[in-house]
């Protein structure tokens, strides 16, 4: 079966470490813990998909830090990226 | 454990034994790369800075310029100016002599041009290749070894496992009395509370906090996002979605140690331990900067297989990602991609770091010393006059 992980209890995304197809279902591991969850679509190694659903302005959690905050809803199974997530740090277009 | 090195006079141990042309102005490029074309076992040390800078920024070169010609790796030192720059050869030669080497300089307009100063700058070199040619390798210990860490062309596995990894080795490196200077001060915006935790003293707590709000500011100041500057395109491709998901990673690559001290750019630390350098993130700056920081090695973990390496200080590219340890081969020194597979442990890895770094801190020379990868590239603060 394809394979995920989750670095921290706290986190609501997964690291893909397969290339994924919408439909998959996929183990992700947080430490001895395995669950399956089912991807919503075509997700590329090393990207990751969420594990829950997140709401828009919520933050994105990964090694069980503050990573970015959703920038729309984004559905379990979902790719999480730049098209759906924005930082917090660096923002010389907000200031 | 077997390691051995060419003890300099002033009792540190270079791991590699070169000549170097040093230019201190950018002017004297030329100089140096016919002279660099004679004597082809000299190291080329040229770059575009030495005048019309200001402050800070003049200091910084002068400062990384000199840290590069000290920098133990190197036994002997020819340093061609102009005589007109504002960092001078004279003024960087007599830095470099304080390392107790070979130093000598020329300024090629008081020679009396470029056909007056190409013999007499032969001359020099002749000698010194003889005289350090002859030097030996003897046995030393790891304390003598200030490592560099610098993390490119990072992916998700960088953080995952590569990072993780290197920063094992790190560790290992400290425990045995070395030091290692690690930096990129972008990418530990989002991390900063991780490292300061660590912090040897409230003043290097403080200083971790001011250099990273600094360059916060500076990107704030450009009105831009810094995201497609860093995490740059290369990264987004690889899975990297914002700059705190990138410096949470990029963090590990320096160990778990307590942190020492904050040095600026190219600034060789005065103690043992484990030092983070203020700079940037971009590939040929980090490794100009930590070469100029008295790294005779530096190690660096990488997802997409970047070739990159420094003149002076022999770069060992590990990689966790499989497609890249495949794909690339030819750039990547280590793979360790079975972490990520499950088929391997980070100590495991981590050893086989570790084993190579001996190895190329011995002699053996690393993929981008073969393909003859690096640069000089002084990280630029301020704009030229």
């Amino acid at each position: 079966m394809k394979k995920a992980i989750v670095l921290d209890t706290k986190d609501n995304v997964a690291t893909l470490l397969t290339d994924v197809d919408k439909n998959d279902v996929v183990q992700a591991r947080t430490g001895e813990e395995v669950r399956e969850i089912r991807v919503q679509e075509k997700i590329q190694f090393g990207h990751k998909c969420a594990m829950r659903k997140i709401r828009k302005g919520e933050h994105v959690i990964k090694y069980g830090e503050v990573i970015g905050q959703a920038s729309q809803d984004i559905d379990e199974g979902r790719h999480v990226h730049v098209h759906n997530v924005e930082s917090l740090r660096g923002r010389g277009d907000l200031a | 454990m077997k390691l051995s090195g060419y003890v300099r006079p002033d009792g540190s141990v270079g791991f590699r034994n070169h000549v170097a042309i040093l230019t201190s102005v950018g002017c004297a490029n030329d100089v140096a790369n016919k002279l660099g074309r004679m004597y082809p076992n000299a190291l080329l040390l040229t770059h575009r800075q030495g005048c019309a800078q200001l402050g800070d920024d003049k200091e910084q070169s002068a400062r990384t310029l000199a840290g590069l010609g000290k920098n133990p790796n190197i036994g002997a030192v020819l340093v061609i100016g102009m005589g007109c720059e504002s960092i001078t050869a004279e003024y960087l030669a007599e830095e470099i002599s304080k390392a107790k080497k070979t130093v000598e300089f020329l300024d090629v307009l008081n020679e009396g041009g470029l056909l007056a100063a190409l013999p007499k700058g032969a001359r020099f070199l002749d000698k010194m290749i003889q005289e350090t040619s002859q030097m030996l390798r003897v046995p030393c210990s790891l304390d003598a070894l200030t490592l560099g860490v610098k993390c490119g062309l990072t992916d998700t596995t960088s953080g995952m496992a590569t990072n993780p990894a290197v920063g094992l080795v790190a560790d290992r490196v400290i425990e045995s009395g070395g030091t290692v200077v690690f930096g990129e001060t972008p990418e530990v915006i989002g991390a900063e509370h991780i490292l300061a935790n660590r912090a040897a003293s409230p003043e290097v707590k403080s200083k971790l906090y001011r250099v990273v709000n600094e360059c916060e500011e500076r990107v704030k100041a450009s009105g831009m996002d810094i995201r497609g500057a860093n995490p740059a395109p290369g990264n987004i491709a690889g899975g990297i979605t914002t700059i705190e998901e990138k410096s949470v990673g990029a963090i590990k690559k320096g160990g778990g140690k307590k942190l020492q001290g904050v040095l600026r750019y190219g600034e060789i630390p005065r103690e043992k331990g484990l030092f983070f350098m203020d700079g940037p993130g971009r590939t040929p700056e980090a490794l100009t900067g930590l070469s100029g920081a008295g790294a005779q090695i530096i190690i660096f973990p990488t997802g997409g297989g970047s070739p990159a390496g420094s003149l002076i200080s022999p770069v060992i590219k590990v990689t966790g990602n499989p497609r890249t340890a495949e794909r690339l081969k030819d750039h990547i020194d280590i793979d360790v991609s079975s972490i990520i597979q499950g088929e391997s442990t980070l100590e495991k890895a981590g050893e086989l770091v570790f084993q190579e770094l001996l190895a190329v801190a011995s002699g053996k020379a690393t993929k981008s010393e073969r393909l003859g990868y690096g640069m000089v590239s002084i990280w630029n603060i301020g704009p030229h006059m």
